[in-house]
């Protein structure tokens, strides 16, 4: 092994030291094997099934493919970083009331997207939400009740504002 | 810091690179510099007086579907909006399109049609080439050891352009065949490069001067059998393989129909009309 590299990064808000990665590693693993944030899934590790998305300055993307070390000094948000485990989001407890989640493993990709959509397009066509979703794979659902929670949160939030 | 490291890995958004460092779980072999948080590299700009747009290599595909990109390049910001996915177009950089070079890069064949300029830059100094050029071959660039690409520049044209690609499903895919037409109506001249049916992105100057003359620039009009010509000069241009997305022939055959698309969205066809 390649000697370790040691570094930190800005994790939800919280510095967190990472003391045994080796130069190279993705976000994805750092996160999930030297942080224990394990929200983020890994998958394809070739940024195709969207599993693995979070947010790093603003930027939805997928963490597989990020250096994890090239992230240090930016805002990286994960999902456990969206909302207290007794509080859910509105999209994650819409994704609860529509059905929209099956065995569940993309749904933290899909949680992250799904607020970065909204966040962007605030009154989504169907269309426009099946376009912004091709980076996320769900092999359960058929995406039915995913746009069906994207529109209820976003119904909610209108009537929410007005 | 190249010049120190000869042997360092450039990482730009890591959409290309990270793929290959995960498979492999390979170690990059030297040290990594990621330049895509480098100020200059993350810019573009528009000179109004030489008529050119210079974007930063690390200028990611986000930033290049904005309005303000798609006003002046309207090809470029349509090529941007078919990479991937919205987390790989947050990443990803034009830059690293070309460092890859894959012939089935999408922002490859409108930097061909519109004869870009690839700026690069190192410890010896900087050069400008021809994006033709600067792409060798499959995934083979001219770019030199210690050398890093720092921007493209590309002119304003007066005129129709747009980018199309056919791929297995409508996002996040692959092209199978793809290709970019300008017209220039200034020049009067058409510019057609094509993307997935050759080892790099290819012009079809035959295509392009066939096409140029007959078309009727006053009234941006074009007869019926003139376009189909067109289409098919534009597949004996091509120099498609068979692989795993798909044959040699069908690619031949797409691009033809994807140019011929691409040419009818900009001109008024006349079914009827006599060949000029
Ligand atoms: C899921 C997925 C979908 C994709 N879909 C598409 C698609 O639809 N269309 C498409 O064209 N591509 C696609 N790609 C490929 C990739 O996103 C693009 O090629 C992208 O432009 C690469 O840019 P990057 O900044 O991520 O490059 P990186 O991965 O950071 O770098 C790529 C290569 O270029 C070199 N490099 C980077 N910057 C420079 C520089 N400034 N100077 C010199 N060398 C440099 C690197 O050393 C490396 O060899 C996809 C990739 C993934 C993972």
């Amino acid at each position: 092994m390649s000697e370790m590299e040691i570094f930190s990064l800005h994790v939800n808000g919280e510095r967190r030291d990472v003391t045994d990665s080796w130069l190279g590693e993705s976000l994805l693993d750092v996160l999930r094997d030297r942080l224990g944030l394990v929200g983020a899934k890994g998958a394809c590790e070739q940024g195709e099934c969207g599993s693995c998305s979070v947010v790093v300055d603003g930027d939805l993307v997928c963490s597989c493919l990020v250096m994890a070390a090239s992230a240090v000094g930016q805002q990286i948000v994960t999902v456990e970083g969206i909302a207290p485990p007794d509080a859910p989001s509105d999209v994650q407890q819409a994704f609860v009331d529509a059905g929209a989640v099956q065995c569940g493993f993309c749904t933290p990709g899909l949680i992250m997207a799904v607020h970065d959509l909204l966040d962007r397009t605030p009154v989504p066509s169907d269309t426009e939400i099946r376009e912004e979703l091709a980076g996320n794979v769900c092999r359960c659902t058929g995406y039915g009740r995913i746009i069906d929670a994207v529109q209820r949160v976003a119904v909610a939030r209108v009537e929410l504002s007005s | 810091m190249l010049a120190e490291h000869g042997e360092a890995t450039l990482l730009a958004g890591g959409t290309d690179a990270m793929v290959e460092i995960n498979d492999g779980h390979r170690r990059p072999a030297g040290p990594v510099l990621a330049v895509n948080r480098i100020p200059d590299l993350r810019s573009w700009r528009h000179d109004p007086a030489s008529g050119t747009v210079t974007i930063g290599a690390c200028v990611t595909y986000t930033e290049l579907m904005d309005p303000s990109v798609a006003a002046l390049i309207p090809a470029l910001a349509e090529a941007s909006r078919t990479v991937g996915s919205p987390q790989i177009r947050n990443a990803g950089t034009l830059g690293g399109n070309l460092g890859t070079c894959s012939p089935a890069g999408d922002g490859l064949p409108v930097l061909a049609a519109l004869d870009a300029t690839v700026t690069l830059a190192s410890v010896r100094g900087t050069r400008s080439l021809p994006v033709l050029d600067f792409m060798v071959g499959v995934k083979r660039t001219a770019i030199e050891p210690g050398e890093l690409i720092t921007e493209v520049t590309l002119p304003v044209v007066d005129g129709w352009q747009g980018y199309a690609k056919v791929g297995v499903r409508n996002a996040m895919v692959i092209a199978i065949a793809s290709a970019c037409v300008v017209l220039d109506r200034a020049a009067r001249t058409v510019r057609v490069a094509l993307g997935s049916v050759g080892p790099t992105i290819l012009r079809c100057p035959e295509a392009e001067a066939d096409l140029s003359e007959r078309i009727d620039w006053a009234s941006m009009a074009v007869a019926a059998p003139d376009l189909a010509r067109f289409a098919t000069l534009v597949s004996a241009a091509s120099r498609p393989i068979t692989d795993h997305r798909s044959s040699a022939e069908y690619r031949r055959h797409a691009v033809g129909v994807l140019a011929r698309r691409l040419a009818q969205r900009a001109l008024t066809v006349d079914p009827a009309g006599a060949t000029r």
